[in-house]
């Protein structure tokens, strides 16, 4: 018998509606499977098992009354606990949020309830989204399922780890520098930050407004491309979210498939590589974009100069709209609340709980926006990283008025060891390095597979133009690409 | 309670020259949030209008009521201001239990109407006030504490949070300095207010109830002496929520300043609380530096950008100011200003203009208004369109006089009979019995026994001393109990005495 756990989600949304399984046995194999693995791996928070079998059994019961099924009815899928979910925990990785569960959904988890997706629980995250490890989660590490004394990536490092231990075929996850491309990378995942605005942030709880994107994670392209369709298009409730039909991802995903590369001029971004960068990382990617250029693409080298300054400009706008927008945890509304003994004044009880219940690298943020939006220095620090972002923009501009996409590594190393960089905060933002520039200009960004360097994932990055959906699927069958959980078979969980 | 030293008003202005600020808070009368879909209905159940939105949940977003872009545009254009082609929101961030995000969106520095003034009268003179903006704004919640002596939050032991205000649309309207007003200052604070708050109601946007709190005024007063140049430091007294109380704010701040500056003293730049009771103003906050509230745009909402057209077809829109209105009034009802001014002050404006409306002559409209019925809302201490009788039921006591059913003294009483709950003016007359005598038989009846009663008068009369026959109206009214038309009996009693009137 087949296992369900290694279909991918086309396959297993296939077989449900064929008849050829039910939408309940897949569900109770996920649901098994991560009963098996995730003590070790850890990319649960909290599994919603009443909750996921009754969607299944939706499914099944909708099949069996000769109901409609999407394109993703039944499939199992693992969401990032930053998305809102009614009645089911939302932590955000934060003890500040322990136990508080959501009077409403997000956008995004509506519509994939809509579309019979089934969610089998929520992933761990670095603590409000912050971080590149997921250590920086209240509720411990999790192990990347390829080596689990390495990291999975962060901050969506449980989605990415769920995918590659096969305890979901699909994932959701949140880029605000590179929290969905760089634990895609060093998984051997696919990841896609959609256009700013192509997915709705209702319901995700804000870490910097304005780079916050949610997400698809899947093993394949043409998972990834089937997701995006189901969770993307406009939300009156998101004033942000883009007013325009969502492209044809699906299409270009299966069109990509032909291998054919003729005509599409490949941009490779000069900026990104040299010191720093871990040589079979390079190598790899290396092999890749030869690999394009076999395949028929035209590659040229270019230059986005103003890259060099993405990582300072981001450190600014991030903390600072992240400030501002951790401010609601005051203890008096929902959440933790520590030391209301009745002796204390409201401000201290919000002192103290926000004291108690943020970790380090929130704080520091926290700590880092307060002091850049501060008058006299907003101007500075604030003011003068917005200009950056515009010079961003016009790099990426500039690039697609030469190439249709631009490539680099996802990020300059493979997973590195827990613990590596808990105490090294700048060593630990330089894994976003390379991603962070999309998530300045707003554009559509992804990470594939390209290998595995010395027995770890590396990923590539191609960037896209805001909105573009003709293209997305382009690199998917490089060398390793799709296919290396098959050769390779099941990772160390 | 420290005694506060206060130098008598005229002195002060001898040495000083007063510059004020005024920040007008109105409660837009949208039927939703600024942010949300929740009603902004007063009264409900505290923490029953509220959603992931106006609590500021995690995950929730703003988006923007686009009846209240346009509220505030149109307060914009009244206020002669000139309209935002691009602006933004900004967050205010500050720390308090009644903002649920503990932020507040706000306009900062691109407010959507700026560069616009206000003309307001006082004794008769016009005097233009400068607006330097007018932004919009969301609510705050609002705290009741409990366990204090004063309702405010120190001693309090608890206090409760209702979010229902939370959100609620606000527009802040901001003036420039206002110099140059002298000795009227307070005056001109209370008529700029007044002014205010009648186009706020005249262009449909808010009820602008003061005491509802749907209009707050914080008034800025500043003194520097004769000539000079640079303001003074300020005060910032909050939350003067009455029209009275602006004008006592404006003059109990400039005797306190003057006192202060007058010893050699240094005025504090603070913010006052006002006392309703005594008018006074004592020390609330003190601003140490300025509070930072680290403005950002809000990345939450895209920029608001209304369209030249749609301004203009807004500003096409506008009903007749009020300022116009009332000189087109007044002009038309033929009132001098010191009338003009009463018929203000009584509040009794569109009572009048409704009464006409509903088919009374101009005179007899303001006639019932202006009299009777102020005089009552002045005894019951009431607001005069808070009595139980509306302008359809004035005109049609107005209509029975006119038609000569009624007389002047039982139109007051059907009036009464109306105010007293009794129905509408007809059912009043019906059922006190109050029609005019008009029978002419009954009514010669009774004049025939007032002669006969009066032989003397009657003499008198008929001699040519017509005016001695007011004294035989007076018995026929007597007899009738004030029911006859006094015109008719004169005629007819003058008719029976073969005189001339």
């Amino acid at each position: 018998m087949t296992d369900l756990t290694r279909l991918t989600a086309a396959e297993t949304a296939a077989a449900i509606a064929s008849g050829e399984t039910s939408a309940v046995d897949v569900a109770q194999a996920h649901l098994d499977r991560i009963a098996a693995v995730d003590e070790k791996v850890n990319a649960f928070l909290h599994v919603d098992t009443e909750g996921a079998l009754a969607a299944a059994r939706a499914v099944d019961e909708r099949r069996a009354s000769g109901g409609e099924l999407g394109p993703l009815a039944g499939v199992p899928l693992a969401l990032k606990d930053v998305f809102t979910t009614e009645g089911v925990p939302t932590t955000c990785g934060s003890k500040i949020l322990e136990g508080w569960k959501p009077p409403y959904d997000a956008t995004l988890t509506r519509r994939l309830k809509e579309a019979g997706v089934v969610v089998l629980g929520k992933t761990n995250m670095d603590e409000f989204a912050m971080g590149s490890s997921t250590e920086n989660s209240a509720y411990g590490p999790t192990g990347n399922p390829w080596d689990l004394t390495r990291i999975p990536g962060g901050s969506g490092g449980g989605s990415s780890a769920a995918l590659a231990a096969f305890e979901a075929p699909l994932a959701i996850g949140t880029d605000t520098g590179g929290s969905i491309r760089q634990p895609a990378a060093v998984t051997g995942t696919v990841g896609v930050k959609p256009t700013y605005g192509a997915v709705s942030r209702y319901g995700l709880v804000a870490f910097s407004s304005s780079l916050d994107q949610g997400g698809p994670c899947a093993r394949t392209v043409l998972d990834a491309a089937l997701l995006h369709e189901a969770i993307a298009g406009h939300d009156p409730l998101d004033s942000t979210s883009i007013d325009a039909p969502v492209p044809a991802v699906v299409e270009a995903a299966r069109a990509g498939a032909t291998g054919d590369l003729r005509g599409v001029r490949v941009g490779v971004v000069k900026e990104f590589s040299g010191e720093g960068y871990q040589a079979g990382v390079m190598q790899r990617f290396t092999e890749s974009v030869e690999l394009l250029r076999e395949l028929g693409a035209e590659v040229v080298e270019l230059s986005c100069p103003s890259f060099t300054y993405a990582m300072p400009a981001y450190y600014l706008i991030a903390p600072s709209e992240a400030s501002s927008n951790l401010a609601r945890f005051d203890a008096m509304r929902y959440g933790l609340r520590v030391g209301d003994d009745g002796t204390r004044s409201a401000e201290e009880v919000t002192a103290l709980t926000r004291e108690a219940g943020f970790g380090a690298e929130v704080k520091r943020r926290i700590m880092l926006g307060t002091y850049a939006l501060s008058s006299g220095y907003y101007d500075a620090y604030y003011g003068q990283a917005q200009k950056v972002r515009t010079l961003i923009t016009r790099d990426f501009e500039a690039a697609f008025g030469r190439v249709d996409v631009l490539v680099s590594p996802t990020t300059p190393t493979t997973a590195f060891p827990i613990g590596e960089r808990a105490d090294d905060p700048l060593a630990m933002y330089l894994a976003d390095l390379c991603t962070i520039p999309s998530n300045l200009a707003g554009n559509a960004a992804m990470s594939l597979p390209c290998g595995l360097p010395r027995g770890r994932s590396a990923g590539r990055s191609p960037d896209h133009r805001p909105g573009d959906g003709r293209r997305p699927a382009l690199p998917c069958r490089c060398r390793g690409g799709d296919r290396v959980h098959r050769t390779l078979g099941p990772p160390a969980a | 309670m420290t005694v506060i030293d206060l130098m008598p008003y005229e002195d002060a202005l001898t040495a000083y020259d007063p510059v004020m600020g005024l920040e007008v808070h109105v409660e837009l009368g949208t039927a939703t949030k600024m942010f949300c879909g929740c009603s902004t209905s007063l009264g409900a159940e505290p923490n029953s209008q509220v959603c992931p939105t106006c609590l500021g949940m995690p995950g929730s977003l703003p988006v923007v009521n686009a009846t209240a872009v346009e509220s505030a545009i149109k307060i914009g254009l009244a206020l002669n201001c000139e309209i935002a082609e691009w602006c933004r929101f900004a967050r205010k961030n500050y720390f308090y239990p009644d903002m649920p995000k503990n932020f507040q969106t706000s306009q900062y520095d691109e407010p959507i109407a700026y560069d616009g003034y206000l003309d307001v009268e006082v004794d008769g003179e016009t005097f233009r006030v400068e607006i330097e903006r007018a932004h919009m704004e969301e609510d705050t919640g609002k705290s009741t504490h409990v366990g204090g002596a004063t309702g405010r939050i120190h001693g309090a032991v608890h206090s409760l949070l209702d979010y229902n205000r939370a959100g609620i649309p606000l527009i802040e309207i901001v003036t420039k300095p206002i110099v140059g007003a002298g000795e009227r200052a307070p005056q001109v604070a209370k008529a700029y207010v007044a002014e205010l708050r009648e186009l706020i109601k005249a262009l449909g946007v808010s009820e602008a109830r003061m005491e509802m709190g749907q209009m707050r005024c914080d008034v800025n007063l500043s003194l520097r002496p004769h000539g000079q140049e640079k303001f003074g430091t300020r005060s910032e007294t909050k939350n003067v929520n009455s029209l009275r109380s602006v004008e006592r704010a404006a003059r109990f701040e400039i005797q306190r300043h003057a006192a202060v500056l007058s010893s050699g003293g240094t005025v504090v730049q603070e913010t006052r609380h006002f006392h309703e009771d005594d008018g006074s103003t004592t020390s609330g906050r003190i601003k140490e530096e300025a509070e930072d509230y680290r403005y950002f745009p809000e990345p939450d909402l895209v920029p608001v950008a209304p369209s030249r057209e749609w301004v203009e077809e807004l500003r096409a829109g506008l009903p007749e100011l009020p300022r116009v209105r009332r000189m087109r009034l007044q002009a038309d009802w033929g009132l001098s200003d010191h009338e003009m001014q009463s018929v203000l002050n009584a509040g009794a404006i569109d009572l009048i203009v409704a009464t006409i409306d509903a088919g009374a002559p101009a005179d007899q409209a303001r006639k019932w208004w202006m009299g009777e019925l102020a005089r009552r809302a002045n005894e019951d201490g009431t607001d005069i369109a808070a009595l139980p009788i509306t302008p359809a039921q004035v005109a049609r006591v107005a209509a029975l006089v006119s038609d000569g059913s009624l007389n002047d003294k039982l139109a007051r009483q059907v009036i009464e009979g109306v105010l007293a709950g009794e129905g509408e003016p007809d059912e009043v007359v019906d059922k006190r019995g109050l029609k005019v005598v008009s029978d002419e038989g009954a009514l010669g009846a009774a004049v025939d026994e007032a002669i006969a009663a009066n032989a003397g008068i009657a003499e008198k009369v008929r001699s040519g001393k017509v005016a001695a026959a007011g004294a035989l109206v007076g018995a026929v009214m007597k007899a009738t109990r004030g029911q006859a038309d006094a015109a008719r009996v004169r005629e007819l009693i003058l008719e029976r005495l073969g005189v001339q009137g």
